[in-house]
């Protein structure tokens, strides 16, 4: 059975203020996660289809074509681990 | 300087990022190699490869006579008066713990005073910090005025018979604001104190003569100007690192280990600069970092400083044509070198790091290890900062700014 751990490559909190949550996905499975993400999240903008500014269960992030992806106001990682097993299995 | 000359000597800038061709503005984190870097690394494990100092056969002999002709290549970039003053280590901020912990430890008490300015990097803060809740001295912080430039009032006023040290970086990481270390210096040997200067972002980047400047110690990364991680540079006055004791204990950095068993152990430190390279040093580091610094004298210092100056003033420009761009720093480019912090209203400083990312463009985003003048001077929660070296182009300029707008109309 699928984990999130198959799709992640790495989680990375960033510094400043900001405490933003940087999700980065494995190389050889980041179309696939991109794909299940945009069939599940709702999609409220995007740019040029390289990056999605999307909403899930009343989070709000950014996708990039690149693999990556920046979740913000997340408490926990437990939180953070919730939703993207939502998004992604 | 003939920047496409420059660029066929880097390997890495042929590469595509995210379908995109590399542009690379990182270069106040970390620079990339040349050939003549990465070829000189190949040939001492290809050739040359020992380790240094002692032993009798050739090939110890050949790694020695590099990396010591590696330490006086350096010695002469920076002007020191003789080799044994250059230790080696593994960058600036091992550079700076080691002036902390060694001299630190050794001469201050409760009472004295170490002066450093809000506008540091963490690296010449928290060793200061460390070692004041052991000895119990008292750090002063010099304030930054709000463009980010030194309050030099402030900072001379600072000073006082208590002062033992003041620590400042020549160029700040963050703003890339020219401090006058050279004018600090004299007035800190006038209040009897030394001067230790954090140069990590000047000698890469200018002609930095430790003679002229009359830094007591000046510290240094070789990976922040074309040479390998791992390896960097403590420059220290020979009569004030004679009379410290060393950092680290081990191999090399001792003449004899003599034990009895009615006496102990008598230890017999080794000279200068072997005191303070406790065990097998980073030898094709130094080696590296040699050639690196052949290459930049080849293109001559002035040129690089003129090329970064003229980029960096291009690129402010041009970010100022879109109102949702805030450049942060000075306006006078004469007191500022080749780093631009700043910010697209409506992004998060990552945000805008990632969508540029994706355009292959490489930006850093965050407190760029300088919190207190993110917060205290700048007033920000965090930035964004495009920082050029010698082969970066105005052509990638205008690339990242397109993006930029682009960044600025979501």
């Amino acid at each position: 059975m699928a984990t999130v751990e198959d799709y992640v490559s790495r989680i990375e909190g960033t510094c400043g203020e900001e405490k933003d949550v940087i999700v980065v996905f494995k190389y050889e499975k980041k179309d696939e996660a991109i794909s299940q993400i945009l069939k599940k999240a709702k999609l409220k903008n995007t740019i040029a289809g390289i990056i999605f500014e999307l909403t899930f269960q009343d989070t709000s992030f950014r996708l990039y074509s690149s693999g990556k992806a920046i979740f913000r106001s997340i408490k926990n990682k437990q939180e953070l681990n919730n939703l993207l097993a939502n998004l992604l299995l | 300087m003939d920047v496409q000359a420059v660029r066929q000597d880097f390997p890495i800038l042929n590469r595509q990022v995210n379908n995109n061709p590399l542009i690379y503005f990182d270069n106040a984190a970390t620079t990339q190699k040349p050939c003549q870097v990465i070829d000189a690394i190949s040939d001492f494990y290809e050739n040359h490869n020992a380790n240094v100092h002692r032993a009798v056969h050739t090939l110890s002999l050949e790694a020695t006579d590099l990396y010591e002709k590696s330490r006086e290549e350096i010695a002469k970039f920076v002007n020191a008066k003789q080799p044994a003053e250059l230790v080696f280590v593994r960058g600036t901020t091992e550079a700076i713990n080691l002036v902390a912990y060694s001299w630190g430890l050794s001469s201050l008490s409760k009472g004295d005073e170490v002066l450093v300015s809000l506008m540091e990097h963490h690296s010449n803060i928290v060793p200061w910090e460390i070692i004041s809740k052991i000895k119990g001295f008292t750090i002063k912080y010099a304030n930054v005025n709000s463009d980010g430039t030194l309050d030099y009032d402030d900072f001379e006023s600072k000073f006082c018979s208590k002062t033992k040290i003041a620590c400042l970086s020549h160029v700040s990481n963050v703003t890339g604001v020219i401090n006058d270390v050279k004018q600090i210096a004299k007035v800190a040997h006038e209040n009897g104190a030394l001067m230790l200067v954090d140069a990590a972002q000047s000698v890469p980047h200018m002609t930095v003569d430790v003679q002229d400047l009359d830094a007591d110690f000046l510290a240094f990364s070789g990976h922040k100007m074309l040479g390998p991680t791992g390896i960097g540079v403590l420059y220290g006055k020979k009569e004030l690192l004679e009379k410290i004791p060393p950092f680290q204990g081990g191999g090399e950095m001792i003449k004899e280990v003599e034990f009895s068993q009615n006496k102990g152990c008598s230890i017999n430190w080794n000279d200068l600069p072997w005191k303070f390279e406790a065990g097998t040093p980073n030898i094709e580091g130094a080696v590296g970092l040699a050639e690196a610094v052949k290459y930049l004298e080849a293109l001559g210092m002035d040129e690089v400083l003129s090329h970064e100056k003229a980029l960096t003033k291009y690129a402010i420009e041009r970010m100022q044509e879109c109102n949702k761009i805030m450049v942060h720093g000075p306006c006078d480019f004469s007191k500022k070198c080749g780093i631009i912090p700043f910010n697209v209203k409506g992004s998060s400083s990552h945000d805008v790091a990632l969508i540029c990312d994706n355009y292959g463009i490489m930006i850093r985003s965050g407190y760029h290890c300088a919190q207190p003048l993110h917060q205290q001077v700048l007033k920000l929660q965090s930035s964004d900062r495009a920082s050029f070296y010698i082969y970066n182009t105005r052509e990638e300029i205008d690339r990242f700014v397109e993006v930029l707008k682009e960044i600025g109309q979501l």
